[in-house]
């Protein structure tokens, strides 16, 4: 059996900024491997290094120390070769105000060699495809945060890279504009396009992701699927009791417990015991918030709160 | 490696003319303030539009090549739109040349309307065109590129705005426009010699006028450096700023 090499490999990553390079740590001997056409969640409050690997893994900026391989490319000496293959969506949508919708993407594939030919017919493809085929002539500048999202993310696809790396896409996007970017990157991994997703919503990262990482100071605490991660606290699973006194729920009892049937099977006996009706019955298994909590020792308002809310 | 540089960087060059250059207040401070100057210095000579005529199109030049030129980057650092052009497969040089490539074209256009001025009005008689089109080449790549240096020698757009106008306006009154070089106080002349514009106008008079061959080539050498010196700090200024 052959496994096929890690799209991302990261060794000892590194990196201190300013006093040359004496001065903070950043980014503290990061390890990690994604595999290619994967969904990859990088998750961490404000400030634990996330946009710093972004930086390094597109060869933005050198690491103090470590090995950084992306497509098998050394980042550091191969940075022009890595940067070809790879889109980037930074935290701000960043194209141009002073330019439509389909010249943005055409400068973006023009800049990275797309044939001429081939430009306009991706262009619009593209727009179409981000539901921006009506606003093909409008100003970037005239778009709403939504649409700048879309457009961004388009441009950071138009010459069709085996990797993408989107850092914080859907902060600051109203709900219906999170749901169809969310549904866009799903897309993404169906198209084979491996995702490397930073991201602070950790319901986001949860429903999406196929593997993540918890990064908390510059180091990783947690490196698993989500489902292993969340293995690991399958003895906190708790099933929750909705009780009333005839129609009217009246309480709603919370038991944490390993065996989930014969706590039902309490619960219930201990309802009818008291006369209680019982309006309903839910297991609560644990989310990736109660893993980041638990590995982090933060609360999960930390890491949300910092971005302004959830999308 | 290079086609990849080289499609960068006229991508870059294509993408700042479209978006920053060809817009109405550009095109007015390119060609209009200096116009409003040297006619304002014209009426006060009694007229003599043929002497101020290199002065017109060598600070024409200066204004149009370093109108945006002088704070697309810092502007495009704000809004992390730099990013976006550092992440595209090209090295730094060529990024920077297609910023300056910008300028430049935006200069020698802007000149170029000038220059139809000129020859309309005074005749191409006597003209040496090689020495002229060499001359507003290098004016304008020269100028573009210390513009490129103020662009990244800041970090906010109005800071951008000052510098340029501290190394414009020396210019303008010391760099022969209005008052040849020549009728300046001695140690003014030293400070004349230091600055691109009066290499710049000096080539374009001996292009316009005639004269020695020999000082021609000094201005455009000395324009030359300028220009690689400018273009080589600036590329190293930037790469500090966003390492």
């Amino acid at each position: 059996m052959t496994t096929s090499p890690p799209a991302i490999h990261v060794q000892d990553l590194t990196k201190r900024y300013g006093a040359d390079q004496g001065g903070v740590l950043a980014l503290d001997a990061v390890s990690f491997d994604v595999p290619p056409g994967m969904v990859f969640g990088y998750l961490g409050p404000n400030g634990a290094g996330k946009t710093t690997t972004i930086r390094l893994l597109t060869g933005l900026s050198k690491p103090t120390a470590g090995e950084a391989r992306v497509l098998g490319l050394d980042v550091a000496s191969e940075a022009a070769r890595v940067k070809k293959r790879i889109g980037v969506v930074p935290e701000a949508s960043n194209l141009y105000d002073e330019l439509t919708c389909y010249d943005n993407l055409v400068f973006s594939m023009r800049l990275y060699g797309v044939p001429r030919a081939e430009r306009g017919r991706r262009a619009t493809a593209l727009l179409e495809r981000f539901r921006l085929a009506d606003k093909r002539d409008v100003l970037f500048a005239k778009l709403s945060r939504g649409m700048k999202r879309a457009l961004t993310i388009a441009a950071a696809l138009a010459h069709r890279p085996a990797i993408v790396f989107l850092d914080e896409p859907t902060t600051g996007l109203d709900v219906m504009a999170a749901r169809n970017l969310r549904a866009m990157i799903a897309g993404l991994r169906d198209e084979g396009v491996t995702v490397f997703l930073t991201t602070h919503y950790l319901e986001e990262a949860e429903r999406l992701c196929d593997r993540v990482a918890l990064i908390v100071g510059g180091r990783i605490v947690a490196l698993d699927s989500v489902d292993n991660l969340k293995a690991q606290l399958r003895a906190e699973t708790a099933v929750e009791l909705v009780l009333g006194n005839g129609d009217e729920a009246a309480e709603t009892r919370r038991i944490v417990a390993p065996d989930v049937p014969a706590a039902v099977r309490q619960a219930l006996d201990q309802a009818a015991a008291d006369g209680r009706s019982v309006l309903a019955v839910n297991t609560v298994r644990p989310t990736l918030e109660d893993v980041f909590v638990r590995l982090t020792g933060l609360s999960a308002d930390t890491i949300q709160a910092e971005k302004g809310g959830k999308a | 490696m290079i086609q990849d540089d080289l499609r960068g960087m006229v991508g870059v060059m294509w993408k700042d003319l479209r978006a920053y250059y060809l817009k109405p207040p550009n095109i007015s401070w390119g060609i209009l303030f200096p116009l409003a100057f040297v006619l304002a210095f014209a009426i006060r000579d009694g007229g003599n539009l043929a002497r101020l005529a290199p002065g017109l199109l060598g600070l024409t030049l200066l204004f149009a090549a370093t109108s945006m030129e002088a704070i697309v980057i810092t502007f495009e650092r704000r809004i992390g739109a730099l990013e976006r052009l550092m992440l595209a497969p090209m090295r730094l040089p060529a990024l920077m040349a297609g910023k300056v490539l910008g300028g430049m074209a935006f200069g020698l256009a802007m000149g170029l309307i000038v220059l139809v001025g000129v020859l309309v009005a005074f005749g191409p008689a006597g003209v040496n065109g090689w020495l002229l089109a060499a001359a507003m080449l290098l004016g304008a790549a020269c100028f573009s590129c210390m513009g490129a240096l103020v662009s990244v020698a800041v970090r906010e757009v109005f800071e951008a705005q000052t510098l340029a106008n501290v190394l414009r306006f020396p210019m303008m009154f010391l760099g022969g426009v209005f008052v040849p070089l020549a009728e300046l106080p001695g140690w003014l002349q030293v400070v004349a010699r230091l600055l691109p514009l009066t290499y710049c106008i000096e080539a374009i008079d001996l292009a316009l006028h005639g004269g020695s061959p020999a000082r021609a080539g000094l201005d455009l050498g000395v324009l030359a450096l300028f220009t690689a010196g400018m273009f080589a700090i600036a590329t190293r200024v930037l790469a500090r700023r966003v390492a």
